[in-house]
């Protein structure tokens, strides 16, 4: 049984067939890239799996549990974190206050205990204080920790938005369009932060890419969507060379 | 400038950061608590009304400034608060109890306003609580052999451990207590994981879900805080009143305690203060300039709705940061002097969110 199972998962949105019957599986430990022309439907799948959206039909198995009809906030707590397309940061918090929500999942203590602000809790606050530091340093957002979202650049917020969703201590962790909007040199820090998160944190990651350069460098397998259907899957270098996936690239520009 | 600098977590954690908070809110407890001694039987009375807008105003600030979630019905709350107390202490309950059990029946309540209202954001949660409001007031009036409808309900006199309390004073300490006891609790909850959701939600809700925060639960927890703490006003307000009738809860009150968190400063605590010292001493300034205006206007119903609302628009274009803002400006620019530019806050713009689910 694969890690992530996705099987003839489908919906449409008032005809459109956003995703129509796509299947495929991601092994622990992989880097996987799905790709595709605007409109593809990667974002969509993004949402089915993390269970912002329940499917028409298909299912979604997740280390070994269908998690198919689970809201989001169920999907969370099992290890897997996720990032958007678009940002979607807590703006008028600061960094800290961000990463410190990415812990969300990890409390242990309840609301009237936080009431009175027990020992316990200022413990519990402390570790994950200590827990999101280790983000901070790994990520090097150690300058920006005081400031709020809405005071970042663009690309600063692209790397906090990948902070909160580690401070979840994801098993497997879905990235929508990592490097988009970064300049060379952020997307090539972002290529090599994947690889870390990868390689010594032990996370498995899903990746909506464009840009085949990062792809090629840090994903071990590809499938190519289009028009919310599987058009192609398989390493790198085959998937950029399938005839379907040049057509559908080329078409839609 | 000052540079804090930090040597453990715990600063962060901390309510008062540094030598220079412990100086000036210690200074402020004791100005407070020296006020009767200063003050004559009035003012204290006004700065009594004031304190109980607050600590409504930390209740009201929870929901609106830290989970987003508009409110134009809590005068509701505070009926309940207000009504409860007074019953039950009637009925014998100990004071202190009967404190209690007006908090928690208003925050019953108020979870039960949530949950139906979860599924409404901005303009419609707005209508919404006003339409529940509605109902409490005609619930109060309508109900007149519990409440006694608009002949009203005399407030049986506070007593705490057999001890009547009777004078200004006492009332003014009480209140002050509770106040401080408010303000501890909601800034425990907001430097924990509860308070963090909260924010979450307010920001980003697809986020907040993503990160595993339960939207129902929280969005409920927050309504029934509220209005829980509302209550409690509701109940130290009822002894301000000495009788309580239904249209003593109207939609201008509603109206006045979002004005209070709007002006204070959405999203901070310390704005709530502000917001509850201008709302208490509004009256007073719109009687000033009632004399002065002419009496056609100044004698016109609904002036002062009227005002109320042109100011909470005026606040929201101009300092949507509220005096808390304002404040935070004035202090920067001494700060910097004299490097302080114009753009130094001004907002940026944020970012486009093309796929925003809602
Ligand atoms: N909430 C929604 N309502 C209506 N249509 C949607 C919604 N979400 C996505 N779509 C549609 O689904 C299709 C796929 O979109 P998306 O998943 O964002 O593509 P991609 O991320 O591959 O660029 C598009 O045609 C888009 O308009
Ligand atoms: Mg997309």
């Amino acid at each position: 049984m694969s890690y992530l199972a996705v099987t003839d998962l489908s919906i449409s949105f008032g005809g459109i067939r956003a995703v129509d019957d796509v299947s495929f599986e991601v092994e622990e430990g992989e880097v996987f890239a799905i790709i595709g022309p605007n409109g593809a439907g990667k974002t969509t799948l993004f949402n089915l799996v993390s269970g912002i959206y329940s499917p028409d039909a298909g299912s979604v198995r997740f280390a070994g549990r269908d998690i198919t009809s689970l809201p989001a906030h169920r999907i969370a707590p099992l290890g897997l974190a996720r990032t958007f397309q678009n940002i979607e940061l807590f703006e008028h918090a600061t960094v800290l206050q961000n990463l410190l929500i990415g812990r969300h999942v990890h409390r242990r203590s309840t609301a009237p205990s936080h009431l009175l602000f027990l020992p316990a809790v200022r413990r519990e606050e402390l570790e994950h204080r200590r827990r999101v530091e280790d983000v901070i340093d790994l990520l090097e957002l150690a300058h920006y920790r005081e400031q709020r979202i809405a005071n970042l650049p663009y690309g600063v917020r692209k790397v906090v938005e990948v902070g909160r969703a580690l401070c979840l201590e994801p098993k497997l962790l879905l990235l929508d369009e990592p490097t988009s909007g970064l300049n060379p040199e952020e997307s090539e820090d972002m290529g090599f932060w994947i690889e870390d998160i990868n390689r010594d944190l032990g996370v498995t990651v899903v990746m909506v890419a464009h840009d085949m350069g990062l792809v090629s460098r840090v994903a071990g397998r590809v499938l190519a969507l289009n028009e919310g259907r599987v058009i192609a899957e398989g390493s790198p270098a085959d998937v950029q060379k399938n005839p379907a996936v040049v057509d559908a690239y080329l078409g839609a520009d | 400038m000052r540079f804090l600098f930090k040597t453990h977590y715990n600063q962060d954690i901390d309510h008062l950061k540094h030598g220079g908070d412990r100086f000036w809110y210690g200074l402020l407890l004791v100005l407070a608590a020296a006020a009767p001694a200063a003050l004559g039987t009035f003012y204290l009375g006004e700065l009594n009304l004031v304190m109980i807008y607050a600590i409504a105003g930390v209740g009201l600030m929870l929901l609106v400034g830290y989970t987003g979630q508009v409110s134009l019905g809590h005068a509701a709350f505070l009926a309940i608060g207000a009504y409860t107390h007074s019953l039950l202490l009637g009925a014998g309950l100990p004071f202190l109890l009967s404190i209690v059990a007006a908090v928690l029946v208003s925050a019953l309540v108020g979870a039960g306003v949530g949950w139906i209202a979860l599924r409404m954001t901005g303009i419609y949660l707005a209508i919404a609580t006003l339409a529940f409001a509605m109902l409490t007031e005609q619930t109060i009036s309508r109900a007149e052999w519990l409440t006694g409808g608009f002949r009203g309900l005399a407030v049986p006199r506070a007593s705490l451990f057999g001890m009547p309390l009777t004078q200004g004073w006492q009332h003014y300490y009480l209140t002050l207590t509770l106040l401080v006891v408010t303000l501890f609790a909601a800034l425990n909850i907001l430097r924990s994981s509860t308070g963090r959701a909260m924010v979450a939600i307010r920001d980003s809700e697809i986020s907040a879900e993503s990160v595993g925060i339960n939207l129902a639960v929280y969005k409920t927890f927050a309504f029934a805080l509220s209005a829980g703490i509302t209550g409690l006003a509701g109940a130290l307000f009822a002894h301000r009143l000495g009788y309580l009738s239904p249209d003593a809860f109207t939609f201008l009150i509603s109206l006045q305690l979002l004005l209070m968190v709007v002006v204070g400063g959405v999203g901070s605590m310390r704005g709530v203060i502000y917001g509850a010292l201008f709302i208490g001493f509004l009256p007073q300034l719109l009687a000033i300039a009632r004399d002065t205006l002419p009496p056609r206007i100044a004698q016109a119903p609904g002036l002062e709705p009227g005002i109320f609302g042109l100011i909470l628009v005026l606040v929201i274009l101009f300092e949507p940061q509220g005096i808390f803002g304002r404040w935070l400006k004035i202090k920067s620019y001494f700060q910097l002097f004299p490097l302080y530019r114009r753009a130094t806050h001004r907002r940026q713009k944020t970012y486009l969110r093309t796929e925003r689910l809602r």
